[in-house]
């Protein structure tokens, strides 16, 4: 069968899509979306985890079909889609003038580079604040809990360390021992809140 | 394999009286790992997805309607007043992912004797409304659970909604496992109080075959908090009393050995869960009584 969905802002049409496929498997071997990780395809691990409508799931346990005429943010798009969303909220500080609508944001796409590898964009702050605790070590944990912990952030500014630990209960990583990733996503949600 | 995306309720009851062997997907949180593990071959998905209906829920004065597929997520955010035991199970469900697709009505097509949503909604008292093409139905929570991942849905038929009781008491929910996230239950008790009838219900989480509520340790209970006078005269629980309710609970299980725990630890743990929830409920009971004896 045939799925039509949007990716990262842009509309995605995969072919020959068996119909008991899992969204995860349309990503990495149909779109050439790698980012988002096949570790267990039981749910189990978060690596997989990816935004359906804004909601993060794991992509691993969503069939195909059921993303048709929907909207699905990977790790590849999430750069882009912190910076619009900022933008959206009027704290963009790109040159642009008038604050970006709320509609706007939620109806942007990734302009100018090249949303299939998310290379050449600036990363969003998240992402560098994982590099900048030391919580990436082999990394395949990474985008899944980029994922979550972005999502987090954007309900929830002034997480505590509860907050955080909940919001990332599903994503597993067996190097880290999570502290890092802690100081990760702390240190994300502080620079967040002093660039307000 | 077919996709069958129904638009509408009415559309997703046709195509199940049409393909009665469709298995429906809703969060697919159980229906993918099957597949993905090749464990399942259905010859059609059937998606529930695009059935907005699904995904609502009303508060109406006794009970709460809800629909199949709302996500525990919105359960917990949303229904935490009204469905205390209900909110509380949900949030041990899993992970953040898990809970934003996965669902009571999911939970209860499995009918895994470790579900979680089992125990509070036999706790509360429920209705699970199903329909097909021939009509509607509301099957009561204590005849829909026939056997181990078994239930009273014929092949044509679809969770539309759960009916569930509003809490109109302390409700309590509590789940053995290894850690606090995703885990499956080793085993799992929910118990609500139940003030305007003056009665106790309970519900068991994989200790049995099926979800069962421990009958002879609520009527137990229900005679002696009666004889005590304790609705009224808010009185804590005699210990005595407290451990005979949780020695008939830990009696209504019959449990099996398996990777997670033993029968044996299963029995024991149930027994914990009753006098601990018993006390948590009736401690909070008591406050409220006290404060309305007081204003
Ligand atoms: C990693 C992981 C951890 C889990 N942890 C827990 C846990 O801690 N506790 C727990 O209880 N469960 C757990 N589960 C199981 C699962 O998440 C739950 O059973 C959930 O409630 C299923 O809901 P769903 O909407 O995803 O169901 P689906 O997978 O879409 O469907 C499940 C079953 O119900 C049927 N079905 C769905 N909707 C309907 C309907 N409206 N009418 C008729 N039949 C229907 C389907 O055909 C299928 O047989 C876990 C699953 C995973 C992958
Ligand atoms: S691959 Fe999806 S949760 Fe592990
Ligand atoms: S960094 Fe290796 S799994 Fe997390």
């Amino acid at each position: 069968m045939r799925v039509n969905f949007t990716v990262n802002g842009r509309p995605q049409e995969a072919d020959d899509v068996w119909e008991g496929e899992s969204l995860l498997y349309v990503l990495r071997e149909r779109l050439g979306l790698p980012g988002a990780k096949n570790a267990c395809e039981q749910g189990e691990c978060g690596s997989c985890t990816v935004r359906l409508d804004g909601v993060p799931v794991c992509s691993c346990l969503v069939a195909a079909g059921q993303v048709e005429g929907r909207e699905v943010v990977t790790v590849e798009g999430l750069a882009e889609y912190a910076r619009q969303r900022t933008c959206g909220s009027g704290k963009c500080d790109t040159s642009a003038k008038g604050a970006t609508s709320l509609d706007d944001a939620q109806r942007w796409s990734a302009h100018g580079t090249d949303s299939q590898t998310g290379e050449g964009t600036e990363l969003s702050p998240v992402q560098q604040a994982f590099i900048d605790a030391g919580a990436v070590q082999c990394g395949f944990c990474t985008p899944g809990l980029l994922v979550a912990a972005d999502e987090m952030l954007e309900r929830n500014p002034t997480p505590t360390d509860a907050d955080i630990r909940e919001a990332l209960s599903g994503n597993l990583c067996r190097c880290t021992g999570y502290e890092t990733i802690m100081n990760a996503v702390r240190l994300a949600a502080a620079r967040q809140s002093e660039a307000v | 394999m077919d996709f069958l995306r129904p638009g509408s309720w009415e559309e997703a009851l046709a195509a199940k009286a049409e393909h009665p062997t469709a298995v429906p997907i809703a969060g697919g949180t159980d229906v993918m790992v099957e597949i993905n593990f090749d464990h399942r071959r259905p010859e059609y998905l059937l998606d529930l997805n695009r059935i907005g209906e699904l995904n609502d829920w009303e508060v109406g004065e006794d009970s709460v309607r809800l629909g199949a597929s709302v996500p525990y997520t919105s359960i917990m955010e949303n229904l935490r007043a009204e469905l205390p035991g209900l909110a509380l199970a949900s949030h041990t469900v899993a992970s953040p992912q898990i809970r934003n697709r996965g669902g009571v009505g999911g939970n209860l097509g499995t009918a895994s004797p470790a579900g979680d949503a089992h125990p509070a909604l036999l706790a509360a008292g429920a209705e699970v409304e199903v329909e097909s093409v021939r009509g509607s139905r509301r099957i009561p929570i204590d005849d829909f659970y026939t056997g181990v991942k078994r239930n009273a849905l014929a092949a044509d038929e679809l969770i539309r909604a759960v009916h569930i009781k509003k809490a109109e008491g302390p409700q309590q929910f509590s789940k053995v496992g290894t850690r606090n996230a995703m885990v499956i239950a080793v085993c799992a008790f929910g118990l609500a109080l139940h003030p305007s009838s003056r009665t106790v219900r309970t519900g068991i989480g994989s200790a049995a075959p099926t979800p069962v509520r421990a009958k002879a340790a609520e009527e137990f209970l229900n005679a002696a908090l009666e004889e005590g006078g304790f609705w009224d005269n808010g009185k804590i629980i005699t210990p005595s009393v407290a451990k005979q309710f949780a020695d008939l609970c830990a009696a209504a299980c019959n449990p099996i050995d398996d990777v997670r725990g033993t029968a044996s630890y299963r029995r024991h743990a149930v027994g914990i869960m009753a006098r601990r929830t018993l006390t948590w409920t009736w401690e909070s009971y008591r406050g409220t009584a006290a404060t309305e004896g007081a204003a």
